[in-house]
């Protein structure tokens, strides 16, 4: 038996969702006392030996380069063989926007249950119990998970990731690959930008910012900060941010470390998006706007006095 | 063309969320029930818009649940599609719903099946992955955009700092989410028409569920807000660095 990790690759470099993945997965195997393996598909840019540094010993690569095109179905069918040559009986992912792909395709063909968006390592005092979010992050779910094998994808930025020393044995994996239906035809990445998913901080702008000409004093702190940008969906909607930055409940959920929302008043849909974040700081001009309930640290006052000040208090500090 | 979207009935997005029966069940007293966002603003709205290109387009909704869904279908049927399926089970599990909308699917032989990215009760963003692999279909996740010609679907799908375009012939099972369509509000009309739409109600097939909730809890309450005069943030900057170490 193994704890097997999916290592997940964008243009042959290992996605940061994919180390905090490792680290959660080499962590249940202590638990279990077992070792923690992991499968990388595609060619690669990456030490993957080096990977060991984050608690796998085992890497099984499948160097093909069909594999540089995404295609759940083709992934599923190889990280199943990936299974059977690891032996494993708990897989694990990152619940990114990969693993969200892959992880219930491999659930229905392996008969293995399945928690999506796990927030802690699994409880085996008693069964097979994970910890995951419902309800939009205003509730968790103790999951029992019951099958010979079990899936867990971790919700990115809910497990720290850990480096220690050590190197992973890297060892060849033939497998068989098939020729996918899906075929990528453009990539599209906003250049420059911190992914607002894996971002550590986070910079968020509402309708109090009264028009997107204002938005340059959120860009300068996030810059600062090496913070992602986000919005409100209002701000999504009237089109003064596009809408990949939109977090709450319709939009994009975020967990990052610090969330700094500027002028949102925090309606119940947004705060579903956000909740998850360790620690969030809010700054609106209305003592009554409901965010500061669910708030750290606050401001009341106008924003644009505000955060210029903020700014360069900032640069002080650096 | 024939698609299926599916359908989830979850609690209005302000409902108040607590458990009862030792925490095992959500204590569903009071709550309105919509349909799920992502399937309704997204999935079904998009498959409505491209019936209202090609007209030959027939649109099937399916929703796995108990006799309670129905109004949730009436009302996905008042917004648009031409019949509707209820599978008569009560299951939470995510493998035991996909495998009756697979053998739903599998019936009414579908070009294209529609899912909401996620469900706003469990958030599991299962449903349409395990369909996908129980009809060994190809799956794109997270969808931003559709769009169709001939046999052949271009689809715009998320992905870490921006967007991936594809190409798939159909059939294909594809998640929805914001980007997809616009939400609609249902007219009198098609009110009134949803009422003499076909809702047919199934019986399950067999599925074994693979997982169950142990237990439901909420968060713990946050300490309290710490608030810093308007008048010095450089405060708030010396908190966040000394204090709480976020920057």
């Amino acid at each position: 038996m193994s704890v097997l990790i999916f290592i997940d690759q964008a243009e042959g470099h290992v996605k940061k969702a994919s180390l905090e993945a490792i680290t959660y997965g080499a962590a249940i195997a202590a638990q279990l006392n077992t070792t923690a393996e992991g499968v990388v598909l595609g060619t690669t840019h990456e030490d993957l030996a080096g990977l060991g540094k984050y608690g796998v010993k085992k890497i099984h690569h499948v160097n093909n380069e069909a594999l540089n095109n995404f295609d759940a179905q083709v992934f599923t069918k190889v990280i199943a063989q990936a299974v059977e040559a690891s032996s494993a009986t708990i897989v694990v992912f990152s619940n990114n926007v990969d693993g969200k792909a892959i992880a219930p395709r491999l659930s229905a063909r392996l008969k293995a249950g399945l928690v999506a968006g796990a927030v802690a390592l699994p409880d085996t005092s008693n069964g097979f119990v994970v910890k995951k979010n419902v309800f939009s992050g205003k509730a968790f779910a103790n999951i029992s998970v019951t099958t010979a094998i079990k899936i867990i994808s971790l919700s990115p930025n809910a497990y720290k990731t850990v480096a220690t020393e050590g190197n992973a044995e890297v060892v060849p994996l033939n497998a068989v690959v098939d020729t996918g239906k899906i075929k990528i035809t453009a990539v599209h990445k906003v250049s420059g930008e911190i992914s607002l998913a894996e971002a550590d901080v986070v910079v968020s702008g509402g309708r109090g910012l009264k028009g997107p000409e204002n938005w340059g004093m959120i860009e300068e702190l996030a810059k600062l900060l090496h913070a992602a940008t986000a919005c409100s969906r209002p701000v999504a909607d009237i089109g003064w941010r596009p809408h990949h930055e939109h977090v709450g409940q319709t939009g994009l959920a975020i967990a990052p470390n610090l969330y700094i929302a500027i002028g949102i008043s925090g309606a119940i849909q947004h705060l579903a998006g956000v909740n998850r974040s360790k620690i969030i700081v809010v700054i609106n001009k209305d003592p009554e706007a409901p965010f500061f309930k669910a708030a750290d640290y606050g401001i009341v006052g106008d924003i644009f006095e505000v955060v210029p000040k903020i700014i360069e208090a900032v640069k002080q500090l650096k | 063309m024939k698609i299926l979207v599916c359908i989830s009935k979850t609690p209005d997005t302000t409902a108040k969320i607590a458990f009862t029966d030792n925490n095992t069940k959500f204590a569903d007293a009071g709550v309105q029930w919509i349909i799920n966002p992502y399937d309704e603003w997204y999935a079904l709205v998009r498959a409505i818009e491209l019936k209202e290109k090609d007209a030959t387009t027939v649109i099937h909704l399916v929703t796995v649940g108990a006799a309670d869904a129905d109004p949730i279908i009436r009302k996905a049927l008042a917004l648009g599609g031409d019949e509707a399926i209820r599978v008569n089970t009560d299951s939470h599990d995510s493998f035991v719903i996909a495998s009756q909308i697979a053998a739903v699917a599998k019936e009414g032989g579908y070009d294209l099946i529609f899912t909401g990215k996620e469900t706003i009760d469990y958030n599991g963003s299962s449903i349409g992955g395990m369909v996908a692999e129980l009809l060994d279909l190809p799956y794109v996740s997270l969808a931003t955009k559709f769009d169709i010609s001939g046999t052949t679907a271009t689809i715009t799908r998320e992905i870490e700092g921006g967007e991936e375009v594809c190409e798939v012939s159909l059939p294909v099972t594809v998640s929805c989410q914001k980007g997809m369509a616009e939400q609609r509000i249902p007219n009198m009309k098609g009110i009134m028409g949803a009422r003499t739409k076909p809702l047919k109600v199934k019986e399950p097939v067999a599925a074994d569920a693979l997982t169950s909730v142990a237990g439901f809890g909420l968060p713990p309450a946050k300490a309290g807000v710490k608030l810093v005069p308007a008048d010095n943030p450089a405060e708030l900057v010396r908190l966040l660095h000394e204090e709480a170490k976020a920057i």
